[in-house]
């Protein structure tokens, strides 16, 4: 009874993502072509200000509370229980984009650490050279061929497109163990850990981002979108996704400004060709705009 | 920042793809500027070989001197115009992120942008230095044919924790000084140039070239003035 009811939210989970995933593939093809992969900005800069506002609010307050109260020991354990965790579902989108070594790793990884790293607690796998990768049902559906769709920022998640949305909001959330967690208030302490966990790691990565950012959320747009292309490429891209029309290589000789609009540098540069070239001949999404 | 804070009530992904990815970014790119050339080395040099070499030598030095470590900004800077800037063609780094526009920047602007975008780029991994320890580089070989004008060298940053990807494209200059000299790089998946192009690009339609100049300064500014913790 119990089986088949979980079994069904499976199915409805699955479903929905492929319908969302189709929705991605439909959606890329609209949307404003001078911003080919932003047509929601608007909303998703307000989105991004109550992302922040909440923030600044609670979060990041608590994460740095947590950070100077709690010994160190203690919080890499909570970060190591919580990523061996997080290797289950890695292992199950490894083997569906038949990345067979990896998964093969990542499986070993879990066993070892449950066993011999006290649940968790320790991470002994990457002692013994196993290196943790995180894969999500986004970038297998990368991998499958799925356009990852206009960026989007979601609440309380922040940076997403339409395909990793859809792969978030349902598989990888219905794979997430501590949804399944009975008991409401431990459930909801559960996450709530994970957040603080989470928010404390990027302490220092927000503090530099503040620092260094023209513009937050463009940047974070386009490092979201190119880290993401990079994810489901088989083999890393050579280079990143190019506007067939941008023949700007950077070079100008003429010394003096003067005359505007020169024409346009005659050919791309050349590039080995002995790299890979998925950067460039797939370009899934294109993050310049 | 926003968003990657509230992963807390779905995907735990999320948390894993913005700790691996945002987070090294950053670290890396320090380290990678760090990293980069020391003296400019002989034409004849393999870029992989040059990459190496001077990731290398960039490493030892840093290990060897607290207060490059202690993110000391003149004294990063001036290692930085000593050994990194030879190998880098900088000019072309900038404009390949400011865009075509470039093309109607005149002198004065192109030298502005170019220091301020370096200022930006040191002070971000100013900070990172601090967490240099027994990092090693692993580079990969390169395959160069005849003629090839630009190649991509890759390369792994192994130390703690998970392994960071840093990769680089160069460009074979001719003529004076040749050698290879870089052009952009990769942390990640994510290239330097193109994450700073669209916004760049903002900054220019909304203001004009001086506007971006006088956004780069004040970043520049203000950066670090914000109370941290």
């Amino acid at each position: 009874m119990r089986f088949k009811s979980s079994f069904h939210r499976l199915l409805r989970a699955g479903a929905l993502a492929l319908v969302a995933a189709w929705l991605a593939g439909c959606a890329s093809l609209v949307g404003d072509p001078t911003h080919p992969v932003d047509p929601f900005e608007p909303i998703n800069r307000k989105v991004m200000a109550f992302n922040d506002d909440l923030d600044s609010a609670v979060l990041r307050p608590v994460a740095v509370a947590y950070r100077d109260h709690m010994p160190r020991p203690v919080r890499h354990g909570v970060s190591n229980v919580l990523g061996n965790i997080a290797d289950v579902w890695s292992f199950f989108n490894s083997t569906l984009q038949l990345k067979l070594r990896q998964a093969a790793e990542l499986g070993g990884r879990v066993v070892i650490n449950s066993l011999w790293g006290l649940g968790g607690l320790v991470d002994v796998a990457s002692d013994l050279g196993l290196e943790h990768r995180s894969e999500d049902f986004g970038q297998t559906l990368g991998r499958w061929g799925v356009p990852s769709g206009p960026y989007l920022v979601l609440p309380l998640l922040g940076p997403s497109s339409v395909r990793d949305a859809a792969a978030t909001l349902t598989l990888d959330r219905y794979m997430d163990p501590l949804t399944h967690i009975d008991h409401l208030p431990v459930r909801l302490s559960m996450f709530g850990l994970r957040a603080v966990d989470t928010r404390t790691n990027l302490l220092k990565v927000t503090n530099v981002l503040d620092d260094i950012a023209l513009d937050r959320y463009t940047f974070t747009r386009d490092a979201y979108l190119q880290r993401r292309f990079a994810e489901v490429s088989r083999g890393r891209p050579a280079l990143p996704p190019l506007d067939p029309g941008d023949t700007w290589d950077g070079r100008d000789d003429s010394p003096a400004p003067a005359v505007p609009a020169a024409p346009p540098s005659p050919a791309g540069p050349k590039v080995n060709p002995a790299l890979p070239s998925s950067g460039l001949t797939a370009p899934e999404h294109n993050p310049k705009l | 920042m926003s968003t990657p804070a509230f992963s807390f009530a779905l995907s735990r992904t999320r948390r894993q793809l913005l700790t691996l990815a945002v987070l090294p970014l950053f670290l890396a790119l320090a380290t990678s500027l760090a990293l980069l050339p020391g003296a400019a080395r002989a034409a004849e040099e393999s870029p992989d070989a040059l990459v190496r070499s001077l990731s290398e030598e960039m490493l030892k030095t840093i290990r060897a001197d607290p207060a490059l470590r202690s993110g000391d900004m003149r004294r990063i800077m001036a290692l930085v115009d000593a050994k990194v800037m030879p190998n880098v063609n900088f000019q072309r780094m900038t404009a390949l992120a400011v865009g075509p526009t470039w093309r109607q920047a005149s002198p004065e602007q192109r030298k502005r942008l170019q220091e301020e975008f370096k200022t930006l780029l040191v002070r971000t991994y100013a900070g990172a230095l601090t967490q240099i320890q027994d990092e090693t580089v692993v580079v990969r070989p390169v395959r160069l044919s005849p003629g090839d004008t630009e190649v991509v060298v890759r390369t792994e940053i192994r130390g703690r924790g998970d392994p960071i990807q840093l990769d680089y494209r160069l460009e074979k200059t001719p003529g004076e000084g040749a050698g290879w000299k870089i052009f952009n790089l990769n942390v990640l998946g994510v290239w330097l140039v193109e994450t700073y192009r669209s916004q760049f690009a903002q900054e220019i339609n909304a203001r004009g070239l001086d506007g971006l100049v006088n956004a780069l300064a004040e970043r520049n500014r203000t950066a670090g003035s914000r109370p941290r913790n």
